[in-house]
């Protein structure tokens, strides 16, 4: 059904009888801000507590409580908003969002509509096909609603507030990306640099980071972009990419089929993978915003930002540049070392005392399989960066050869060891010791005369052969690079 | 001498300190009073009991350095109290009984008052005759089928019967100064910001503030000392300088510049409220201020522009009273109905009528025209009170468009309910404080009240006018008794 034509990956286009399409994407993404208590409350924010044990009075609406803001939460905003090099606004305006359910006790939404606390900014994506420059509209914050449990009991459902009044940021993107790839990439980067500033733990499995997701259509030559769907509460990056996939093919038949797209709220079905109308915009609440007269205009003066700015880490797309200039990265092995904070700390970590290359190559090449295979973080790493950076050091220094360094790091990856216990226990270390090495070099020339024969006549890929039997007498411990020298000049 | 429930607050106060009377015996006198009156219906829950023994406790412990030693008191049931029903005069909070208790009746308690029990008043308090509340009419102890006013008409009534010493009742667009007005008693609409609104049902957050109500200016404004505090957990509570009002009340109002505006000189006025506004300016005089005509010339869409902000607020206050947390639920087919049957049968009709005009204001494609333009019209009132104290220390108007009407006279006429409030609503938009002190008497009998509007933050020379007026004016009011039983 899908066929993409164009060899070209930085778009993604729908080819129909010969009309061909581009899916235009933007991202709404809803990122808990990281803070131990609620926008407006002092309850907890833990993850995973018995239902309704982390609600204050506020958080379910009692008569004549009132909201009074969280200044922690204002920072990580803010932060935020630098992150993404954004405008930070020095007024902002909370708004009721008038809504009724269940779980919205209050019967509003306090959110943030025509005065969001941070404008305009920009996310930098790196494509295989260059940078990408994202667009972010605005970043806004709310209070997240609770939860309606509809599964515990046929006849009843069971409301837990937990979540109830918890921070979340809104950051909304422009309608700038292109490809289900750029929005994986968007999401991790967005991530990244939440994470980079501690101001959200990107976790998806436990709602932190979820996205409403705008998909619209047009001819590839059209300007005008076409009417956009809103796929809501979309919680991994697998989902989204399904349900754009499934949105943008709907969409093409429908305007080849000559109707219209509706402007709708839909749903996606994770089991069905496709998308389900949800509600019509005809249909579509009128939430009837209007300042919250609990709350006063946030005002926030260039102090307080410059203050926060002294706060702001070295994040990825500075720290990336930095890896270039001065390590002599090249930009893929700078990109992957900056994409997560942990990762980064790693690297610098190791090549604290030790050589940047191998580092390097270490890290990305068999410290990545090994968390993969174990399905690990960087911060639950079995090998620490400090042995690591010894074992690295033991290469360097010729003291095992790189190969029998894969064989220590399999067994410091059962428990952190120390790479120089391994070495002495397992007598890994490598000879060096020309003598020695003559010595046994002289013994294989010994028990191979006719193969000597042979290579002098001319056959010389039987080089490889001693190299080889001289190692196997050695048990693996032989400096290969003095081997070869030693040979040599001993087979002329 | 006198009897204990006729004394004022001040009275009572130094009675206690002086030990000519215990706090039980007091408090009992005023239970005793509340059994004989219940025909007046001014309380929805009365917390009898656990007032005598507060109060036996107070006796065997006395504190006579607290503001309010051993004093009980009865509060309008918008207020929260711990442990004590707190229904805002509906149905949808009958069964609702608060674990906490709210910053201004705390302050209460904590100056030693004693809490009597919950005082009737309209539903979520939109009202100005006591009418739309689901406990029943309120007396008028001025005469028999008497409104007391409204919202916090169980608090006028019971003040002007003595049922308590002082209460404090809720003002949102008059519902303290119209009811004092009433019944010949003082209420003081403070400041925005000055007393919490935390803990108190919400109608308008933007307009409501709590006031305290008395007999006289001096027990309101040792009132108003005490229930008026900064408090961290109102967003929108102002951290000013307080006073000790009562102790530095003086009447001694010589040189000071009071403004007459001509804009509240409304067409259909009786002459006897036109008269009293006269006498107002002339005792004024007396007191050796100077009498400035002023214009306020936005007064006019006071009423509009109050009629649009405050249901809008409402109807997102009241959005939280669906069934599902506390309070009445009507039992649904499904959620909706649950909602629709909840709302329809826990609301009065008032109240509804209240929510929809408020949704409808703020629907879009209505919301500039009418919420956006009343907040504008808002932003004009207030230019114009502070173009006014560029001249004058206060101004000085009627309290109410006419005294004290029949139960059931307006309760078909919105409109002309809504009248009521033309002369204290743009206090509310404006955030100013206003106090009504009673001024005399109609040919019925029934009292009028002159309204003063101070600066913001200003109580204190608020309070020094009036009390310069109460001198002058020696109101004395009416009142025979006719509920007695």
């Amino acid at each position: 059904m899908v066929d993409k034509m164009s060899e070209d990956l930085s778009q993604y286009l729908i080819t129909r009888n010969k009309n061909v399409y581009e899916v235009i994407i933007g991202l709404e993404v809803h990122a808990q801000v990281l803070s131990k208590s609620k926008l407006f409350s002092s309850s907890s924010t833990k993850f995973g507590a018995e239902p309704n044990t982390q609600v204050s009075l506020v958080d379910a609406a009692f008569p004549g409580m009132l909201p009074v803001i969280n200044e922690f939460c204002i920072k990580q905003a803010i932060k935020t908003g630098i992150g993404l090099k954004a405008k930070i606004n020095n007024k902002s305006v909370f708004d009721r969002k008038n809504y009724f359910y269940a779980d919205l006790p209050q019967g509003y939404q306090i959110s943030q509509y025509k005065y969001p606390i941070v404008g305009e900014g920009v996310v930098i994506l790196d494509m295989p096909y260059g940078q990408r420059e994202i667009g972010i509209e605005r970043l806004h914050l709310e209070q997240d609603a609770g939860k309606s449990i509809h599964d515990i009991d046929p006849e009843n459902t069971f409301v837990d507030l937990n979540r109830s009044g918890v921070a979340l940021m809104e950051i909304v993107s422009k309608p700038d990306l292109r490809t289900l790839n750029e929005v994986n990439v968007y999401i991790k980067k967005l991530r990244s640099i939440m994470r980079y500033l501690g101001t959200c733990d990107g976790n998806m499995q436990e709602g932190s980071l979820r996205a409403d997701v705008n998909v619209s259509v047009k001819k590839k030559d059209s300007k005008t972009l076409g009417t956009r769907c809103e796929i809501k509460n979309v919680n991994s990056i697998k989902f989204m990419q399904l349900a754009i996939d499934y949105e943008a093919n709907r969409q093409v038949d429908i305007i080849e089929e000559g109707k219209k797209i509706d402007q709708e709220t839909r749903l996606f079905d994770t089991k069905k993978n496709e998308t389900r109308s949800m509600r019509s915009k005809e249909d579509a609440h009128d939430y009837r915003y209007f300042p919250d007269p609990d709350l006063l205009p946030l005002e926030i003066n260039d102090k307080f930002i410059k203050d926060l700015k002294k706060e702001i880490p070295e994040l990825p797309d500075e720290k990336k540049k930095r890896f270039i200039e001065k390590f002599k990265l090249s930009a893929y092995e700078a990109n992957i070392l900056v994409s997560d904070i942990e990762t980064s700390k790693y690297f610098e970590e190791v090549i604290k005392k030790s050589d940047i290359k191998l580092s390097t190559n270490w890290i990305t090449g068999a410290l990545f399989a090994l968390l993969n295979e174990k399905n690990l973080e960087i911060s639950q790493s079995p090998i620490s960066a400090k042995n690591l950076s010894k074992m690295i050091n033991l290469i360097k220094d010729g003291t095992i050869s790189g190969k029998i360094a894969k064989s220590v790091f399999e067994i410091m990856a059962k428990g952190d060891i120390d790479p120089e216990k391994i070495i002495k226990e397992k007598g890994l270390k490598q000879e060096s010791d020309p003598k020695e090495l003559e010595k046994l070099i002289d013994k294989v020339i010994n028990d191979n005369q006719d193969k000597v024969m042979e290579y002098k006549s001319g056959k010389e890929k039987l080089f490889g052969y001693f190299v080889g039997q001289a190692m196997k007498v050695s048990g693996g411990k032989a400096n290969p690079q003095l081997i070869n020298e030693i040979l040599k000049k001993k087979l002329k | 001498m006198n009897d204990i429930t006729s004394q004022n607050l001040n009275e009572l106060i130094k009675n206690i300190k002086d030990k000519k009377v215990s706090s039980e015996e007091v408090t009992k006198s005023f239970i005793k009073r509340a059994e004989k009156s219940k025909t007046l219906n001014c309380y929805i829950t009365e917390d009898f009991d656990s007032a005598i023994n507060k109060a036996k406790k107070f006796d065997n412990k006395p504190n006579f350095n607290l503001k309010l030693p051993g004093i009980p008191i009865a509060v309008k049931d918008l207020f929260c109290t711990k442990d004590v029903k707190t229904t805002a005069g509906s149905k949808i909070l009958n069964n609702f009984i608060p674990t906490y208790e709210s910053t201004v009746t705390q302050n209460l308690w904590d100056e030693g008052a004693i809490l009597l029990g919950k005082l009737n008043c309209d539903e979520f308090a939109m009202g100005s005759s006591n009418e739309t509340s689901f406990f029943g009419n309120v007396q008028n102890p001025i005469d028999l089928n008497l409104v007391p006013g409204g919202s916090s008409g169980g608090s006028s009534a019971a003040l002007a019967s003595n049922l308590t010493p002082v209460t404090i009742g809720t003002d949102t667009g008059g519902s303290i100064r119209q009811p004092a007005s009433f019944t010949g008693t003082v209420g003081l609409k403070p400041t925005y910001g000055s007393c919490s609104r935390y803990g108190i049902v919400a109608f308008a957050s933007s307009l409501d503030q709590a006031g305290p109500m008395a007999k006289n200016v001096k027990d309101c404004a040792l009132l108003q000392e005490v229930i008026s505090s900064y408090d961290s957990k109102d967003s929108t509570s102002i951290d000013f300088k307080r006073n000790n009002y009562s102790k530095l009340l003086k009447n001694d109002i010589k040189g000071k510049k009071i403004g007459i505006p001509r804009e509240y000189r409304v067409e259909g006025m009786p002459k006897e409220i036109e008269d009293l506004w006269i006498k107002g300016k002339e005792l004024v005089k007396e007191c050796g201020a100077e009498v400035i005509d002023i214009s306020l010339p936005h007064t006019n869409f006071a009423l509009p522009a109050y009629y649009i902000v405050a249901p809008a607020e409402a109807s997102s206050n009241l959005a939280r009273y669906d069934g599902v947390k506390y309070g009445f639920r009507s039992q649904g087919e499904n959620l909706i109905d649950m909602y629709e049957k909840t709302r329809s049968e826990g609301f009065g009709n008032e109240v509804k009528r209240r929510i929809m005009i408020g949704t409808y204001v703020l629907s879009s494609g209505y919301y500039d025209a009418y919420y956006l333009k009343a907040q504008k019209v808002r932003k004009l009132i207030k230019n114009d009170f502070d173009e006014a104290y560029k001249t004058v220390d206060a101004i000085i108007t009627p309290s109410t468009p006419s005294s004290a009407f029949k139960i059931g006279e307006k309760t078909n006429d919105p409109v002309s309910m809504y009248l009521n409030d033309i002369f204290t609503v743009p206090v509310n938009l404006a955030g100013l404080p206003g106090i009504s002190i009673p001024a005399g008497l109609d040919n019925k009998g029934y009292p009028l009240g002159l309204q003063i509007i101070g600066k913001a933050f200003d109580e204190q020379n608020l309070l020094n006018i009036a009390y310069a007026l109460e001198e002058k004016i020696n109101f004395q009011n009416n009142i025979k008794e006719w509920w007695i039983k």
